[in-house]
């Protein structure tokens, strides 16, 4: 196997596993700081990528990088509510009545989306998906490092939301002493709601970037929903870099279990190294003991 | 179990015996679909129900046991009395790797159930590249006479499949009646509850949690070989997926986990409402794709936000039948 070949699909795995890394950040800000696990978190990426299709295809013609602006604001306003309205007294229910709650949320997604679009598969076409830089004998898609700076762009300002703005550090004590955050006087529910909206938010922005990679189609959505969780479990649920981290992880080795084995078994060493990393390091590679 | 129970019990037991007397085969093959699911809810209620852990991939332990029986039968025309052996051989040992696993590492809570779906999903796809077992282009079993009954190979009649899923069904509603009463049954709810009280009282939790998932995945090997005989067809895109384990799972937690009447009421509940929906929209003419799922989350959601502990419970204080 040539080298430069190699090089290729592991750079290309990197890229698009930034994009994975921030629809697995959303999950696991919802997570560290709500406790809820959001099963329904593929379902709202792939409501995302509709989204981004739509206003491509609108007498507007939004690019993806544009209709990303209104996207994650439209998805914010949707996490803010959902959680203020439907999620919120579930939050001291036990996990498989949350289970259900946010599953019954995800089949109506799923259905909703089939019935507006059908059954196949959409996508988006702008002259940069074709375009490549050279460096040398590696190429690299434009599309795919658009999307990956992006990603990063948009984590790194969630880092410094959550390092040095308020409302970000109310939420990190919300997270760490539920009663003590009540006790100084926080409005924790809405917090709680804030940062599922933050949480939306991120999916959204990852979904207006996976459109330019792949195509999409409503039975896509439980497939990136496992995909989120095999991500923030590798790299420690409720950790943001652990999140990053991971999807870089399973970006690389999708890549490359396509490149050498079969790209059908790909999620196959996801699942793998899922299972021993909650074997040999259950709080994930970044994450803190409890 | 009161007086007033045992009647409706019984009045319950004799319909269910009587019905493929009567019923058109549509409804034979709804009623089979039900105790079908109701007999896998409650292998599934015996994990979570009793003991407490959240099983997510119980597809895997489907898959496993039909696979099994089902390629003994196809390649060796072994059939399916000596298959099941082999299904529960195999399913137990696939529930105690993931029970000592899980257990031994402390792994709970959400992050056992995420072990569960990993596990279903990796044999899914493992299963995908078996060519033993016909890879992605799926296992077929000749289709059975309809007009004789072969017991030794379990090809029969519909009415023989209604009456093997009733025995089923019956038999585990029985067992779990009486494990409720028994030790293991005080046990399982004692680690429930609080585990660590559990310890502390001196239960060994590992041992007791390990009981609940070998007899659950062994229970549900058992619904495995029947989907096996009864559909006759066996891909791993459809029987190890997530929506059968969701499918599974839906029927208890909507009639009631951890009650005994949970699984089989929730089972009848969802079976009829997905049917009605059919008709209902079928009838007004809005047959789009999607649409009778969307009606589904809908009633999913309302049932789980105003009955959080199931429809059972408050069904069986209208009744006067709860304890």
């Amino acid at each position: 196997m040539p080298i430069d070949l190699v090089a290729n699909v592991v750079i290309s795995g990197v890229l698009t596993g930034l994009v994975y890394g921030l629809m697995a950040l959303g999950l696991s800000v919802i997570f560290g700081v709500v406790r809820v696990v959001n099963f329904a978190h593929g379902e709202m990426m792939t409501i995302a990528m509709y989204a981004t299709v739509a206003l491509f295809a609108s007498p507007l013609k939004l690019d993806p990088f544009v209709a990303l602006l209104p996207v994650a604001a439209v998805f914010f306003v949707f996490g803010y509510l959902l959680q203020a309205s439907l999620i919120n007294p579930f939050i001291t229910r036990p996990e498989h009545s949350q289970f259900m709650l946010v599953l019954a949320i995800a089949i109506i997604m799923v259905n909703g989306l089939l019935m507006i679009f059908g059954p196949d598969a959409r996508n988006v076409q702008v002259d940069y998906q074709l375009e490549s830089f050279a460096l040398g004998p590696i190429l690299v898609d434009k599309a795919r490092l658009y999307a990956a700076f992006t990603a990063l762009a948009v984590s790194a300002g969630l880092f410094a939301f959550f390092k040095f703005a308020r409302i970000g550090k109310a939420i990190r004590a919300c997270a760490d002493n539920y009663l003590g955050a009540r006790v100084v006087g926080l409005d924790v529910k809405r917090y709680y709601a804030f940062t599922f909206g933050l949480g939306s938010a991120c999916v959204a922005v990852a979904g207006c970037m996976m459109i330019l990679l792949v195509d999409v189609t409503p039975a896509l959505g439980p497939a990136y929903t496992l995909l989120a969780f095999v991500i923030v479990i590798v790299g420690g649920l409720g950790s943001m870099g652990g999140a990053l981290l991971g999807g870089v992880l399973i970006g690389v080795s999708e890549a490359l279990a396509g490149l050498f084995i079969t790209p059908s078994a790909k999620s196959m060493f996801s699942f793998g190294l899922l299972i021993l990393v909650l074997l040999f390091r259950p709080q994930g590679l970044l994450g803190r003991k409890s | 179990v009161n007086r007033r129970a045992a009647i409706l019990l019984a009045v319950l037991g004799v319909a269910l015996a009587a019905l493929p007397g009567f019923a058109s085969a549509y409804v034979l093959s709804v009623a089979t679909l039900i105790l079908f699911l109701a007999y896998t809810g409650q292998a599934w209620n015996v994990m979570m129900g009793f003991a407490g852990q959240l099983s997510l991939g119980h597809s895997l332990y489907v898959g496993v046991g039909a696979y099994a029986a089902a390629g003994l039968f196809f390649h060796f025309g072994i059939g399916p009395w000596a298959g099941v052996w082999l299904a529960i051989v195999l399913c137990t040992a696939f529930g105690a790797a993931i029970g000592f696993l899980a257990f031994r590492f402390g792994i709970s809570g959400v992050y056992f159930a995420l072990l569960t779906i990993a596990f279903a999903e990796f044999t899914r796809i493992g299963f995908d590249h078996l060519d033993w077992t016909g890879g992605p282009g799926g296992l077929f079993i000749k289709v059975a006479q309809r007009d004789q009954i072969d017991l030794a190979n379990f090809r029969g009649p519909p009415a023989m499949y209604y009456y093997a899923m009733l025995v089923l069904a019956a038999g585990a509603f029985g067992l779990c009646a009486a494990l409720l009463r028994s030790r293991a049954g005080y046990y399982w709810r004692a680690i429930r509850e609080n585990e660590e009280a559990a310890q502390a009282l001196g239960i060994n939790t590992f041992r007791w949690k390990m009981a609940a998932v070998l007899l659950s995945s062994a229970m549900t090997a058992v619904s495995g070989v029947f989907f096996a005989f009864y559909y006759n067809n066996l891909f791993p895109e459809q029987i190890f997926h997530i929506s059968r384990s969701i499918e599974i799972i839906l029927g208890p937690i909507i009639g009631g986990v951890g009650t005994l009447f949970g699984p089989i009421l929730g089972a009848a509940v969802l079976t009829i409402l997905a049917d009605g929906i059919t008709e209902v929209l079928a009838a007004l003419g809005w047959e789009i794709p999607g649409i009778k799922q969307v009606f589904y989350g809908v009633v999913l959601l309302v049932v789980i936000m105003f009955l959080p502990h199931g429809i059972w419970p408050t069904l069986a204080r209208r009744l006067g039948v709860a304890k």
